[in-house]
């Protein structure tokens, strides 16, 4: 029966499944949503969303599934309370617009008049329940019931209509390609997370002691083994100044994240494009020069390398030698890429830019080949690709 | 059908009622999501009360697993026992100690369990419970006995999205995100928990509530649990409304904020706007 709102959804992304559909047809029946298409909408989301990034996704397809399926909800003007009309016209209108009103009939033939254009407007637009102040030749405008006063038909809590609910796409910030924070970071670098029993022996090893004393002909023999403990490591190559200074707040939120969640973590700084020295505090840039080669002693192979830039500068600054825009270095940045990537296997490049956006920037896509496309957009959704690539 | 509704503790948004009275009707478990601080494990008590059953809480820890929501058979007891020449150790039985489940599922009538940020346990952890929580039953091994659930009860589950859940396990449950509630609804939560307190207080309180959450930059935005502990310090210290009141651009820092910012970089970030603002005018 709704099957294609399940197949709309899958087509739009969303995994949804037949045990689930199986489940809302189950629901329907149990007459949990009964016969209100809003409690229909939140049923089929419960059943049928699992997860809150997909929720937009989801308001958007039941909108498009379900368009031309709204309620008729027109309001007979006889439903309005009648008095809280006069009470509001009361408080806003002057008494000379009271009197213009009584020459226009009163009250009764306004309400008339009203109900007409509620009709009118009903067959014109669908649901009929807009604003009905705006029509300019309704005579509650030349009135002045106040321009953003009478909302008829939609009293909030009450009326609202079930299209309304999905339209206002509540969810756009949850959906996980435009949504960037510290916690969809962290959440997303979680993943690189490595597990490993290092370090002093405190724990109680219940399978082995088991073993051991059973082995031991029941005396008890303690076995004890290490704590377990995150042990990923992590180096960062952060670009900064020039074209990233529009994209610091977004390095300074992986910078957050990162920070927090690996203890073995090193970063350094470069400029556009990593030669032969970094530095670790901006200010002193030019003072406190790092060689490359020593960061490359110092932190082995083990060590997993984010390079974080956007990857927009000349060509020749990645490919010849003297290209860079700050200083004369020996080797081109080309080669510098291939000695970090050579000695890092696990290597990746995060780019602030959207990656639509990149076929049209010559550096990014050399760039991008360098690295062997392991190039990613700084989204919850590239650093989840990325992580996917470094732990593999 | 004896549903679940708002409370006058407890205000559930209309989609809330429906996820809920889904997994009450059709016996799966619900799965709960949101900010934290916005009543996630509150939910689990209200639905125990709104449907008279006793309410079985299992909270999950980075170092649960999900045998020890069934059983646990405790080894090192029968070694002891054993060594001191107990007669208990002939038993094996004896050494079975039931887990939050086990005692769910022999319960006498249908309880409520909530089992407690799911996502701080080990990634395998869900899919280990999938079968469990589908079928409602179990084995236990050492005494070859097949624990089944007298009714099923009523599973909610909340997470915190630390970890990314299993598709399989994702597909048995129903699931509600819980957005953090518009000024009304607010208004309204404010109401049920303090029903006494002064109209100009809680209005100026929520005012400056919504402005700090609209700091950008903040490390913690403030939740629905901060702002009513810290309404109940502003009652508790009988502060009046004008104290909080700012001046049209100028930011103040609220008075008691511990209670509304966790984090000393955003009380930093606090000040420092505070003292722009000063200087700006």
């Amino acid at each position: 029966m709704f099957s294609h709102l399940v197949l709309g959804l899958r087509s739009a992304g969303l995994p949804a499944s037949i045990t689930e559909y199986l489940t809302l047809m189950g629901a329907m029946r149990a007459g949990v949503a009964e016969y209100s298409v809003e409690d229909f909408y939140y049923l089929a989301r419960a059943t049928l969303v699992k997860d809150e990034r997909h929720l937009d996704k989801f308001d958007r397809v039941f909108g498009a599934c379900f368009k031309g399926l709204e309620l008729p909800e027109g309001v007979k003007v006889q439903d309005l309370p009648e008095e809280w009309l006069r009470k509001l016209a009361e408080k806003m209108l002057t008494p000379e617009e009271m009197a213009k009103i009584q020459a226009l009939g009163g009250f009764e033939a306004l309400m008339k008049r009203l109900q007409e254009l509620l009709d009118e407007q009903k067959s014109r637009h669908q649901g009929g329940s807009k604003w009905i102040g705006t029509a300019g030749t309704s005579p509650f405008g030349a009135y002045g019931a106040n321009p953003e006063g009478v909302r008829i038909g939609q009293d909030k809590s009450r009326n609202r209509t079930a299209v309304k609910v999905w339209d206002k796409r509540e969810y756009r910030d949850l959906d996980d390609t435009v949504e960037l924070g510290t916690r969809g970071m962290k959440l997303a670098l979680r993943r690189l997370r490595r597990f490993a029993r290092q370090g002093a022996a405190t724990e109680l090893d219940l399978p082995d002691t088991i073993l051991a004393t059973a082995k031991n002909a029941g005396s008890l023999d303690l076995k004890m083994v290490p704590e377990r403990h995150n042990t990923v490591k992590v180096l960062m190559l952060f670009d900064i100044g020039g074209s990233m200074d529009d994209h610091v707040k977004l390095t300074e939120e992986l910078f957050s994240a990162v920070r927090s969640e690996f203890k073995h973590l090193e970063y350094y700084y470069f400029h556009n494009c990593p030669y032969e020295r970094v530095w670790k505090n901006n200010r002193r840039r030019h003072e406190e020069v790092i060689p490359t080669w020593q960061v490359l002693r110092t932190y082995g192979p083990d060590y997993k390398l984010i390079i974080v830039g956007d990857g927009a500068m000349s060509p020749y600054e990645i490919t010849m030698a003297g290209g860079s825009v700050e200083h004369w270095n020996e080797e081109a940045g080309s080669l510098w890429i291939e000695r970090l990537k050579g000695h890092y296997r696990r290597a990746a490049w995060l780019n602030p830019t959207p990656k639509q956006s990149w076929g049209h920037v010559r550096s990014i896509t050399m760039l991008n080949d360098l690295m062997e496309g392991r190039m990613f957009p700084l989204t919850v959704n590239g650093i989840d690709e990325m992580t996917r690539e470094l732990s593999r | 059908m004896a549903g679940f509704k708002s409370t006058e503790r407890y205000i559930a948004s209309r989609d809330l009622e429906v996820a809920v009275n889904a997994a009450v009707t059709l016996q799966r478990p619900l799965l709960v999501k949101g900010e934290p601080g916005t009543g996630k494990t509150v939910l689990a008590h209200e639905v125990a009360e709104a449907l008279g059953m006793p309410l079985i809480e299992w909270h999950i820890k980075s170092t649960t697993k999900a045998q020890q929501g069934l059983y646990e058979y405790d080894a090192v007891s029968r070694l002891r026992d054993g060594q001191l020449g107990d007669e208990r150790v002939r038993d094996i039985g004896n050494y079975i100690v039931r887990g939050k489940l086990w005692d769910a599922f022999a319960a006498d009538r249908q309880v409520v369990v909530l089992i407690d940020e799911i996502d701080k346990a080990d990634i395998e952890f869900p899919n280990d419970l999938l079968l469990e929580l589908d079928r409602m039953r179990f084995f236990v091994y050492e005494t070859r006995e097949n624990v089944v659930a007298k009714t099923r009860p009523v599973v909610i589950i909340t997470s915190n999205n630390e970890k990314e859940l299993p598709d399989a396990f994702l597909r048995r449950c129903f699931f509600h995100y819980i957005r953090f509630p518009d000024r009304e609804t607010m208004e309204k939560i404010v109401q049920s928990h303090y029903p006494d307190i002064r109209k100009d207080l809680a209005r100026e309180a929520l005012n400056v509530f919504f402005q700090i959450r609209e700091v950008p930059g903040l490390k913690k935005k403030p939740a629905t649990s901060e702002l009513l502990d810290w309404l109940k310090l502003l009652m508790v210290e009988d502060l009046p409304p004008d104290a909080l009141r700012s001046n049209e651009k100028q930011v103040v820092i609220p008075p008691l904020h511990g209670a509304l910012l966790k984090n000393e970089q955003d009380v930093h970030l606090f000040e420092r706007l505070a003292f722009l603002a000063r200087r700006g005018t």
